[in-house]
């Protein structure tokens, strides 16, 4: 049992595997706009990464996914109350649909800092404006696609409670 | 509520709050204090300077569970006594070419290595750099005794390392931060706020700006050092402070530095320059 616990918290942080790229999109059917190509205007993206609209369901995957968003790492979320730990970095996002359109969350997703300014501690997630020394298997890689930061944006236009 | 073009400053406004909000829940962490680790009398110090980054210095111990706190109890319940034991043998064990032990040279370590370990790094006057504890074992070993060095994270190191460390158990962290140590602190801090790896973050990110909230299922600390080699859960042993800065540095994807590296050696400076006071805990347990 304690033993367990433990073991989830070693897990805790995003994991040392290139799972970003595991579940990649179909380049086809999505088209992603390239991170170095997104521009942010008055803290907003309009148009969509991709033009193949988000899904949800796979958003919310993606916003506890360890290895993927991890969102829950630093933001507690009550539609996610049957998940144990949830984390107190950032603001809980209940009711984030309140508060923010489409086009601000994607400036958000994709780069933070550009929104929140250069202090924050929250990662950019589809922008190669990224620390010093990545780790090899990192380099020139997104931490999320541009589906996937499609998705969780879909899944957090369905949090308005 | 519709969003804005405030919204900056609003997150502004609100990140500030989180911070005051912070400090409520310190003191009310510090009030509910379960006990002290075992041969400690204060896990909380005030910095000797008002120049430094925290009001309050914590030990790693106050942001652990219970069932962890009470492991560092008691010393019998302490794993981490195992490699102190260890050392405690290896102490007089004779190795190498000149047919010496560490007592060959400085008999009682009760007497010869009080007060050591909570000195460490210290600068090396003839070698004209910093040594560890590490390196300064090994030192001994290579020239003092022509035995082979010891590996860093091996466990005759990590006993030894322990072993004298405990010796300064209690002992206020009191590292040498003025002359030649000056450019070495420096370095270290400069380490210890750039962003790095592909989660763009630094040591301060998570440990300054942050410690006491939750980062998923981990309680953050200030990421203190004084209770170094600690034996950690997850590792199942004992393990080096370089081994956890790698860890840390894994965990938001960057290349870690190298254990020994003068990378390493100066953020171990800085990190003892900023716990200064912190009493000395080894053999800590975290999880
Ligand atoms: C390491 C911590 C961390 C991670 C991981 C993180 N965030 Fe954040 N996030 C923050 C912080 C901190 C803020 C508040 C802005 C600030 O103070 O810098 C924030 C702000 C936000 C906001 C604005 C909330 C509000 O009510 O104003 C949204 C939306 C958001 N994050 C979504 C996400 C999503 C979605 C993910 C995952 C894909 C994520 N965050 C991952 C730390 C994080
Ligand atoms: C993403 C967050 C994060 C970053 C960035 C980070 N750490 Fe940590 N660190 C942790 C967590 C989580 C732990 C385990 C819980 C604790 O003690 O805070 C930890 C533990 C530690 C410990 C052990 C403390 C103890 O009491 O045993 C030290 C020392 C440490 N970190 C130093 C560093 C240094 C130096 C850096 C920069 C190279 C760094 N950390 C960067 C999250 C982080």
């Amino acid at each position: 049992m304690k033993k367990a616990i433990y073991t989830i918290a070693a897990c805790a942080l995003m994991g040392a595997t290139a799972a970003s790229n595991a579940i990649s999109i179909n380049a086809a059917s999505a088209n992603p706009v390239t991170p170095d190509k997104v521009k942010i205007v008055d803290g907003e993206i309009k148009s969509p990464l991709t033009n193949k609209p988000g899904n949800a369901a796979d958003g919310r995957n993606w916003f506890a996914n360890r290895k993927l968003g991890n969102c829950l790492a630093c933001h507690a979320n009550q539609d996610m109350s049957k998940k144990p730990f949830h984390g107190e970095i950032g603001p809980a996002v209940d009711a984030v649909a309140t508060r923010y359109s489409p086009a601000q969350l994607r400036a958000i997703l994709v780069n933070a800092k550009s929104v929140f300014g250069d202090q924050t501690i929250m990662p950019g997630f589809y922008t190669t404006d990224a620390g010093q020394r990545i780790a090899k298997k990192f380099k020139g890689k997104t931490i999320l696609n541009g589906q996937q930061v499609e998705d969780i944006i879909a899944y957090l236009m369905t949090l308005k409670k | 509520m519709k969003a804005t073009a405030k919204t900056k400053a609003l997150c502004a406004l609100f990140a500030g709050v989180m911070l005051s909000a912070t400090s409520v829940t310190y003191m009310q962490t510090v009030k509910a204090e379960e006990g002290l680790p075992s041969g400690i009398s204060k896990v909380m110090v005030k910095p000797a300077t008002d120049d430094g980054p925290l009001d309050e210095i914590f030990s790693g111990w106050h942001f652990r569970s219970k069932e962890t706190k009470n492991l560092q109890k008691d010393d019998f319940e302490n794993p981490g006594y195992l490699w102190v034991e260890q050392g405690e043998e290896l102490w007089s064990a004779v190795d190498g070419a000149k047919d010496k032990s560490c007592k060959s040279c400085h008999d009682d370590p009760a007497k010869s290595m009080k007060g050591v370990g909570a000195n460490m790094p210290k600068w090396d006057a003839k070698l004209k750099r910093p040594l560890t504890l590490e390196q300064r074992i090994n030192t001994c070993r290579t020239k003092g005794m022509e035995a082979k060095e010891w590996k860093w994270e091996s466990s005759q190191m990590l006993s030894m390392t322990a072993f004298i460390r405990n010796l300064s158990r209690g002992m206020p962290m009191n590292v040498q931060a003025d002359g030649p140590m000056k450019p070495w602190v420096e370095k270290g801090k400069n380490i210890y706020y750039t962003r790095v790896g592909q989660l763009n973050m630094s040591c301060s990110n998570c440990h300054e700006d942050n410690y006491g909230k939750y980062i998923r299922a981990d309680h953050l600390s200030q990421g203190q050092s004084n209770g170094f080699p600690t034996y950690r859960l997850k590792w199942q042993k004992l393990g080096s402070l370089h081994r956890r800065f790698k860890g840390c540095m894994k965990n938001i994807r960057s290349t870690p530095y190298k254990v020994g590296s003068d990378e390493f050696v100066a953020l171990e400076i800085y990190l003892a320059q900023r716990g200064k006071g912190l009493q000395i805990e080894t053999p800590a347990v975290r999880n």
